[in-house]
């Protein structure tokens, strides 16, 4: 029998997020290491016996009696929930008990309980990121620092310090309080949004690591889709500029692996049903009293979306987006963004102009899209010798063999185009 | 056709829950191919790394160990082959090497009555 591609991380978030429900946030740890004896016996089994019909249901009941176990072996040396405290004094009591916060209506709310709690207030968003990665996508320190290009240590640190804030947080994010829930919904759908950009734009030379990411965030994001509370109008334009975005994403690299810039890319081969939901999302439930950095960043990618070539694009109405995007969130990379499109809109001249008085732009040093850009303009303005400097300054801070491989090809363009 | 044993010993079952699933797809590849080639008589049976001892005259009973951890038996299965050679040839293709557990390879004994 076949399991489905990544089961066994989404199962492992499910069952930390029910259990850590079960024991108390405070006993996270012990809630990871039932959901990891979980797994060893599954596969202690599965490998000779094979895989049963429905191994998330297995899963889940070897979790649950891993779970009785361990409160059993825990139950004087920790202190759990009030209400698991009472039937623990019994052994009688204590299956029946586990059995019902086991009940799948009981479950359904854990994975958005977990994800609220991680995005906590006093941790730094990509703490948070991590945190959601590791405990709700079943992300391992080793995936989670190779995803992010980060080394094992420093990503065990961030995600050991951050666990050590949630535990002290002393109680599960309450998904039922109204009021607490719109107060920390921005943060959680911000730490979506970086999750499904460090999938889009991330460092990580593999694809398919990236993809992942992509995936995991719309996922998460389908789930506060789901939950009246968390089903906003800001939440529908997040999951519309993922599903606009993911739409590229098979054209974003071609099929030796180089990566395409937005101009280059095969239009034919952007994803057409994840486009009409994108534009469903924004049409329809996206519309509210709010404008978010996601309306107009759904807005932007939805303009891109609809022109058929990048001379058919409205760059006139990209740059009044981006403008727009400058009062909601203002970042050196947007004015960059910005800048670009009006000389895609103005011409080359007007570009490079735009991109020199970019306020903040020594944030920027280090941004290989920001040479590049530069690069891209000047070797518009037939000035071959700059652009290939530009794009030489690009190449010194590439982040992977993939941005590399492009700015490799862009100075080869400049070479050519020079006359001999 | 000789029957053999494949004692499955130790084998750290991968720290994160992508690899326990590759290792699980591994392990069912594995085995979906040996008995498509007719090697596996019985499939065998996991055994829990916990149990008792009973051991000496007074029969006492211990709570185990058994083996280090990393030498205790997690399972067997019942393989048919044409000799040693033949099943410790199969008994490579095993995932269990991958993380360092091992295959213990025992021919059944033959009763000539």
């Amino acid at each position: 029998m076949e399991i489905s591609e990544h089961l066994f991380r989404r199962e492992s978030g499910r069952m930390v997020a029910a259990l850590t429900r079960i024991f108390g946030i405070q006993n996270l740890a012990m809630a990871e290491d039932v959901v990891q004896d979980a797994f060893c016996r599954a596969l202690e089994v599965w490998r000779i016996r094979g895989m049963p019909d429905n191994p998330s249901a297995w899963l889940m009941t070897t979790a649950k009696n891993c779970a009785v176990d361990a409160l059993r072996r825990e139950r004087t040396a920790r202190t759990f929930e009030p209400e698991l405290s009472r039937f623990l004094q019994s052994e009688w009591t204590l299956a029946p008990a586990v059995d019902e916060l086991f009940a799948p209506s009981a479950i359904k709310d854990d994975l958005l309980r977990m994800m609220f709690s991680c995005c906590h207030p006093r941790l730094r968003e990509e703490a948070q990121v991590a945190l959601v990665l590791h405990i709700l996508c079943g992300f391992s320190v080793d995936e989670v620092a190779s995803a992010f290009v980060s080394s094992h240590s420093a990503i065990e640190k961030r995600i050991t310090r951050a666990k050590k804030v949630l535990a002290g947080s002393k109680k599960l994010f309450d998904v039922a309080a109204g009021a607490e829930f719109s107060v920390r919904l921005p943060a959680v759908h911000r730490a979506l949004y970086l999750l499904f950009n460090e999938g889009y734009h991330g460092a990580s030379p593999e694809t398919a690591v990236r993809t992942e990411l992509c995936q995991e965030a719309m996922r998460l994001t389908a789930l506060l889709l789901e939950h009246p509370l968390a089903a906003t109008p800001t939440t529908h334009a997040l999951a519309a500029l993922m599903c606009f975005h993911a739409a590229r994403l098979p054209a974003r690299v071609d099929g030796s692996g180089n990566l395409n810039s937005l101009f280059d890319q095969d239009r034919s081969r952007w994803d057409s049903n994840l486009m009409a939901e994108g534009q469903r999302l924004l049409d329809i439930y996206a519309i509210g009293s709010e404008l978010t950095e996601y309306h107009v960043e759904a807005a932007i990618a939805w303009v891109h979306a609809t022109a058929g070539c990048t001379e058919d694009t409205d760059w006139g109405h990209i740059v009044l987006l981006y403008e727009m995007l400058m009062k909601i969130r203002p970042s050196p990379v947007v004015a960059l963004n910005r800048a670009i499109a009006v000389g895609q809109h103005q011409g080359a001249a007007r570009g490079l102009e735009e991109i020199r008085t970019i306020a903040g732009s020594d944030r920027l040093a280090s941004y290989p899209f920001y040479f590049a850009a530069l690069g891209e303009f000047e070797l518009r303005d037939r000035r071959y010798e700059t652009a290939q400097e530009q794009f030489r300054a690009a190449l010194a801070l590439a982040r992977s063999p993939m941005e590399r491989e492009f700015l490799a090809r862009r100075i080869d363009a400049c070479k050519s185009a020079a006359p001999v | 056709m000789s029957e053999y044993v494949f004692l499955y010993r130790g084998g750290e079952n991968g720290r994160s829950p992508e690899r326990a699933q590759q290792m699980m797809q591994k392990w069912m590849a594995w085995l979906k191919d040996l008995n498509q080639k007719g090697h596996v008589k019985d499939q065998g049976q996991p055994l829990e790394r916990s149990g008792k001892l009973v051991k000496g005259s007074q029969k006492t009973v211990t709570d185990g160990p058994f083996a280090e951890a990393k030498d205790v038996v997690g399972g067997y299965t019942l393989i048919q082959a044409r000799d040693l050679d033949q099943a410790v040839e199969l008994s490579k293709g095993c995932p269990i090497f991958e993380v360092e557990g091992a295959v213990e390879v025992r021919p059944v004994m033959k009763m000539n009555m």
